[in-house]
């Protein structure tokens, strides 16, 4: 049960790790310097729930690893975030569209683990949850105002759109440890969260006259931890070289 | 076609029971964007309860130049300010 735990957890603190790594790349690059702070709000707001997800790992794990250790110490096959949250950025549309693909699952998941028998899950849960409500009212409103904005907005929003749908099928993804998961009341199946995504994103691409593409397919591996893409080790080198180069090094 | 997106004071109430105060200036599409800029760019550190946010232009100021029939006349009319008077203690902060 806490090896499956453990596994769990992993999951949703990698894929705030990854995601708030790659938003923070924006900082002091972004078009304007609203968004720039806006960004940099949401790459600390998921780094935050990193510490949460992570150091409950290592407490589940019992083996004395903190949240830093399993951030900075682990090599990329020992991840276990979506794909989605490592694909570069591109450009700013691409970003704000990965951005929206992950909030809108996000608070779903966060809204169903503050009912979490696990009452640390339940209470990280509800303290993430609030932000992420902003996160994703924040990205869809963006996807929205640029997917119905000029000609130009538009085909770039529509190209991020059909090159990241095929990466938001993992997200509701299950397997043993899911099913584990269900068993013990800790969290939902992810499957079950699926309908109420895709109300949520027909809602929103009908807005922003986006088509979301009919093709399931769907790139998976991150999660389990078989098969990551190129990206990954890439960002792992320079988020881990300082802890890689300077063991222990603190300021 | 303008480039821009239009000026917006931002406005903040600290807690309450204050009024809102002027704390600064953003730019945003349109109102809904401004005040979720200013969220992010002026309560980040936890500084309000409440915002407010009007565009730019529909501020009418006085202008600098006429500063003098303004404001200046009214500094040599001490007696407009109510200081003679003993405000009891309980009343406290006036």
């Amino acid at each position: 049960m806490s090896a499956d735990l453990f596994e769990f957890l992993c999951r949703m603190g990698d894929n705030c790790l990854i995601l708030g790594h790659r938003v923070s790349e924006w900082c002091g690059h972004a078009p304007v310097l609203e968004e720039d702070i806006a960004l940099a709000n949401t790459a600390l707001d998921l780094i935050g729930q990193t510490q949460l997800w992570l150091g409950l790992a290592g407490e589940v794990e019992g083996k004395g690893r903190s949240a830093d250790d399993l951030a900075f110490l682990r090599d990329a096959w020992d991840f276990r975030n979506v794909l989605l949250v490592e694909l570069p950025n591109g450009d700013f549309g691409q970003t704000l569209m990965r951005q929206f693909l992950f909030d809108a699952w996000q608070e779903l998941m966060l809204s169903a683990l503050t009912q979490s028998s696990e009452p640390r899950v339940a209470e990280i849960a509800q303290k993430a949850v609030k932000e992420v409500a902003y996160h994703v009212e924040r990205s869809g409103d963006t996807v929205i105002g640029l997917g119905d904005g000029s000609a130009e907005s538009h085909a770039r929003m529509q190209a991020a759109l059909d090159l990241l749908y095929p990466y938001v099928g993992e997200l509701f993804e299950s397997d043993a440890v899911d099913q584990a998961m269900v068993k013990a009341g800790i969290a939902p199946d992810p499957e079950s969260l699926r309908a109420a995504y895709d109300a949520k994103l027909a809602q929103v691409m009908g807005e922003a006259t986006l088509t979301l593409p009919d093709d399931r397919f769907a790139h998976k591996g991150g999660r389990t931890g078989r098969m990551h893409t190129e990206h990954l080790g890439h960002i792992l080198t320079e988020m881990q070289w300082l802890q890689r180069a300077y063991p222990g090094a603190s300021w | 076609m303008k480039h821009e997106w239009p000026l917006w004071e931002v406005f903040i109430r600290g807690q309450h029971g204050l009024s809102h105060r002027h704390v600064g200036s953003l730019h945003a599409p349109d109102a809904e964007m401004a005040v979720k800029n200013a969220r992010d760019v002026y309560t980040r550190r936890n500084e309000g309860v409440s915002i407010w946010v009007v565009e730019a232009r529909h501020i009418t100021a006085t202008s600098p130049s006429d500063k003098g029939p303004m404001f200046e006349p009214s500094e040599s009319k001490v007696y407009r300010h109510p200081t003679f008077f003993d405000i009891p203690d309980d009343v406290g902060a006036m």
